[in-house]
C-alpha cells in the first residue's frame, strides 16, 4: 500500500517536473561585451520572477550583429548601431525589421598620467583631437596651457594610448572626434577599429589603463565604469555649451536627454557632443537588437515582458554596476518601440 | 562419443589469414589517422582561402606589400603585420637559441646529478606557464625594465647602429622578442637536452679515452645531436610565430615598419585576436581571414627554410 503510494507520488513528481521543464522558455542572445555585467544581472533577476531562461554570450558587437542577421539568436546586442545595409540584409533573410532598443549608457573618459598637473585637467574638443592626431606632441603646448592656467605643465612628450582591439568604446570615442574635428572626420573617421594616426595600442580597458599608469606623460581613453572602479584620474571635457564637464552618471544621462530633440525614429543614434549645459559629450547607448515580427508567440511575449521590465525596474540596477541609466524621455520612446513587436 | 578434431602441426591457413587481417586493419587505421591530419591542414587552408576571397579579389597581391590598415575606409594591407611577426620571432630565436643550447649542454654533459634534476624541472615549469601570465609579467615587469634600463643602455652604447634605436616607450619589438624568447626557451632546451642525453655514452667514453677535454667531447656530442637540436629550434620558432596574447600585451600594437628594435610594432596573430570579434563589414572580416592565411603561409615558408638550412648543415657534416 505504502509502496504503491510512493510510486504514484514519484510518478506525479516526475510529471510535474517534466511539465515545468517543458514550460521553461529559453531565449538565446549574443553580442556586446560592454553591457554584459548588467545584462547577466537582469537575466538572473528576471528569470527568478518569470519562468524564462536566458542564455547570453558576450562575443562582441560584430558577432551579435552577424548572428542577428543569420537568425541564430532570439535577440542580439551591440554597442554600435547596425548599418542600413545590414538592416536590409536582415530584412531579406529573416523577413523582419530589427528594432534597436537602448538599454543603458556608457561613457568614455580621457585618462592621463601627469603627476605635475594633478587632477581635473581641462581639454577642449580641438585639443583632444590634436593630441590623438599627433599634432600636439608636448604637454606644455600653448593650446593646452591656455585652457589650464595655473597647472604646472611639464616639457614632456605626450604618449597617446588607444585600444588595439575592436571595441564599442573606440566607436564612441572616434565618433565624438569625428563630430568635433574636421581633420579627424576626413583622415580617420569613426568605427570599432580605426587607422590611428598616432600612439600605442593596449588590449582592452585594462591594457590601455596599464600603459597609461606606468608611462609618465601618457594619455588614453577608457570606459567610465572602468575608470571609476580603478580610481583613475580623468580629464574634464568641454561640451557643446562651452562648459568643462566631469563624466558622472548624471552628466551622461543628461547627455541623452540633451540629444532627445534630434533623436531619429529608429533610435539608432549617436549622442556624442549633445546639447545641454550639464551634458558630458563622449557617451553612447548600448542596444538590444530584437526582431519586430517574431515567429514564436511565447518568445515574443517573453521578450516584450523582459524589455518592459528592463526599461523600468531594471534601470535601478544600473548605477550600482557603473552604468548610466536611461533618462525618462528615452524610456518613453523605447516603450512605444517595444509595443510595436508583433507575432507574424 | 566425441570426435576430437585433428591436431594441426602447422597453423591453419584461415588462422594466418586472420593475423593478416589484423595487420591490415592496424595499417589502414593508422593510415586513416595520418590522412586525417593531412586533410585537416588542407581543409583549413581551403576554408581560409574561401573566407578571404573577397579581400583577395579586391586587393590581389597588393595586400602583401601595402601598409595601410584602415577598417573605416575599407583599405587593407598586411605588410607591417608580416614584418612584425617575422622580426619578433627572429629576435626571440637569436636570444633563446644560444641560451637554450648552453643550458642543455650544461644539463646533459656537465651538471652534477643533484643540480641537473631541479634545473630541468624548473626549465620544464617555464613551459607550463600560460601565455597570459607571460603577457602580464611582460607588461608590468619587463616593459618598465626595458624602458628604464635596457633601452637607454643600448641606445647609448649601440645607438649608432639603427637597429638598436627607437622610441623610449618600453613597449615594442624588443620587449616582444624577449618575452617570446623566454617562452620558447623551455621547448628548445628540454628537447635538445633529451637528444644529447640519448647519444650513447660510448661516444663520450671513446672521446675521453683518446684524451679529449670536456669541451672537445661536448663538440662531438653537439655535432651528433645537430638535427635534433634543429628540430627543437623549429618547434620553438613555430611557437613564437603563433604566439598571440603575450605579444599583443607588450609589442605596442602599432602597425608600422621600423628598423629600430625599440619601436612599437604589431604582429599577425595579435591583429587577428584584437580585431576579429568586432569586425562587422564583410571586407574587413575577409581581410582578417586573409591575415590568417598569410600566417599559415609564413609559417610553412619559415619552416621549410629552416629545414633546408638544417639539411644543408647536416649533409655537409656527413661528408
Amino acid at each position: 500500500m505504502i509502496r504503491t503510494r510512493t510510486i504514484l507520488l514519484s510518478f506525479a513528481a516526475l510529471v510535474v517536473s517534466g511539465v515545468t521543464l517543458n514550460a521553461q522558455l529559453k531565449l538565446n542572445g549574443a553580442g556586446a561585451t560592454f553591457p554584459y555585467v548588467i545584462y547577466s544581472k537582469w537575466f538572473d533577476v528576471y528569470s527568478k520572477m518569470v519562468n524564462v531562461q536566458f542564455n547570453y554570450q558576450s562575443i562582441g558587437s560584430g558577432g551579435g550583429i552577424k548572428q542577428t542577421i543569420e537568425g541564430t539568436v532570439d535577440f542580439g546586442a551591440t554597442d554600435g548601431p547596425m548599418s542600413n545595409d545590414q538592416l536590409k540584409e536582415v530584412k531579406d533573410k529573416q523577413g523582419s525589421d530589427v528594432l534597436h532598443i537602448p538599454t543603458v549608457m556608457g561613457a568614455v573618459v580621457v585618462t592621463y598620467n601627469l603627476p605635475a598637473a594633478g587632477k581635473d585637467l581641462r581639454l577642449t574638443p580641438d585639443v583632444l583631437a590634436g593630441i590623438f592626431l599627433g599634432q600636439i606632441t608636448k604637454w606644455n603646448d600653448s593650446k593646452i596651457a591656455a585652457i589650464n592656467p595655473g597647472k604646472g605643465l611639464p616639457d614632456q612628450s605626450i604618449i597617446v594610448v588607444h585600444r588595439s582591439d575592436g571595441s564599442g568604446t573606440t566607436n564612441i570615442f572616434t565618433d565624438y572626434l569625428k563630430k568635433v574635428n574636421k581633420t579627424w572626420a576626413v583622415n580617420v573617421g569613426a568605427g570599432t577599429s580605426v587607422n590611428w594616426p598616432a600612439g600605442l595600442g593596449g588590449k582592452g580597458n585594462e591594457g590601455v589603463a596599464g600603459i597609461v599608469k606606468q608611462t609618465e606623460g601618457a594619455i588614453g581613453y577608457v570606459e567610465l565604469a572602468y575608470a571609476v572602479k580603478n580610481n583613475l584620474a580623468y580629464a574634464l571635457i568641454q561640451n557643446k555649451a562651452g562648459e568643462y564637464v566631469e563624466a558622472t552618471f548624471e552628466s551622461v544621462s543628461a547627455a541623452a536627454a540633451g540629444a532627445i530633440k534630434n533623436m531619429p525614429e529608429d533610435l539608432r543614434v549617436s549622442i556624442t557632443n549633445p546639447e545641454g549645459k550639464d551634458s558630458y559629450p563622449i557617451s553612447g547607448f548600448t542596444w538590444l537588437l530584437v526582431y519586430q515580427n517574431m515567429k514564436d508567440k511565447e518568445k515574443a511575449r517573453a521578450i516584450v515582458g523582459f524589455l518592459k521590465w528592463a526599461m523600468t525596474d531594471g534601470q535601478s540596477y544600473a548605477k550600482d554596476l557603473y552604468y548610466a541609466p536611461l533618462p525618462k524621455e528615452v524610456v518613453k520612446l523605447c516603450e512605444t518601440k517595444i509595443n510595436s513587436i508583433a507575432v507574424k | 562419443m566425441k570426435i576430437e578434431p585433428p591436431v594441426l602441426v602447422f597453423p591453419s591457413p584461415s588462422k594466418s589469414r586472420n593475423r593478416n587481417i589484423g595487420d591490415l586493419v592496424f595499417k589502414n587505421l593508422t593510415l586513416v589517422f595520418a590522412i586525417v591530419v593531412l586533410s585537416l591542414v588542407f581543409v583549413m587552408a581551403y576554408e581560409m582561402y574561401k573566407g578571404s576571397s573577397l579581400s583577395i579579389e579586391k586587393f590581389g597581391w597588393r595586400f602583401l606589400w601595402t601598409s595601410v590598415w584602415d577598417p573605416v575606409k575599407g583599405d587593407f594591407g598586411a605588410l607591417p603585420y608580416v614584418y612584425g611577426t617575422i622580426v619578433s620571432s627572429l629576435v626571440a630565436l637569436v636570444i633563446a637559441l644560444p641560451l637554450s643550447i648552453g643550458v642543455s649542454i650544461f644539463l646533459s654533459e656537465l651538471a652534477p646529478r643533484w643540480l641537473e634534476r631541479p634545473v630541468s624541472f624548473m626549465v620544464e615549469l617555464l613551459a607550463a606557464i600560460p601565455s597570459i601570465v607571460y603577457g602580464l609579467w611582460g607588461m608590468f615587469v619587463l616593459v618598465p625594465v626595458v624602458r628604464k634600463f635596457i633601452g637607454p643602455f643600448i641606445t647609448r652604447y649601440l645607438g649608432f647602429i639603427p637597429l638598436f634605436n627607437g622610441a623610449p616607450y618600453g613597449f615594442g619589438m624588443l620587449a616582444a622578442g624577449i618575452v617570446l624568447a623566454i617562452m620558447i626557451l623551455p621547448i628548445i632546451t628540454s628537447i635538445s637536452r633529451d637528444v644529447m642525453m640519448s647519444i650513447p655514452n660510448t661516444q663520450r667514453e671513446a672521446a675521453f679515452a683518446l684524451g679529449a677535454t670536456k669541451w672537445e667531447t661536448t663538440k662531438i656530442i653537439l655535432s651528433n645531436a645537430k638535427s635534433g637540436i634543429a628540430g627543437a629550434t623549429l618547434l620553438g620558432l613555430g611557437r613564437a610565430i603563433g604566439e598571440t596574447m603575450a605579444v599583443t600585451m607588450v609589442i605596442g600594437n602599432m602597425p608600422q615598419i621600423s628598423a629600430h628594435l625599440l619601436d612599437p610594432a604589431y604582429s599577425m596573430a595579435s591583429v587577428l585576436a584584437n580585431e576579429f570579434s568586432e569586425a562587422t563589414t564583410q571586407l574587413y572580416l575577409s581581410a582578417l581571414i586573409e591575415i590568417g592565411l598569410l600566417l599559415f603561409a609564413v609559417r610553412i615558408i619559415l619552416n621549410a627554410a629552416a629545414r633546408l638550412i638544417v639539411w644543408s648543415v647536416t649533409s655537409k657534416f656527413a661528408q
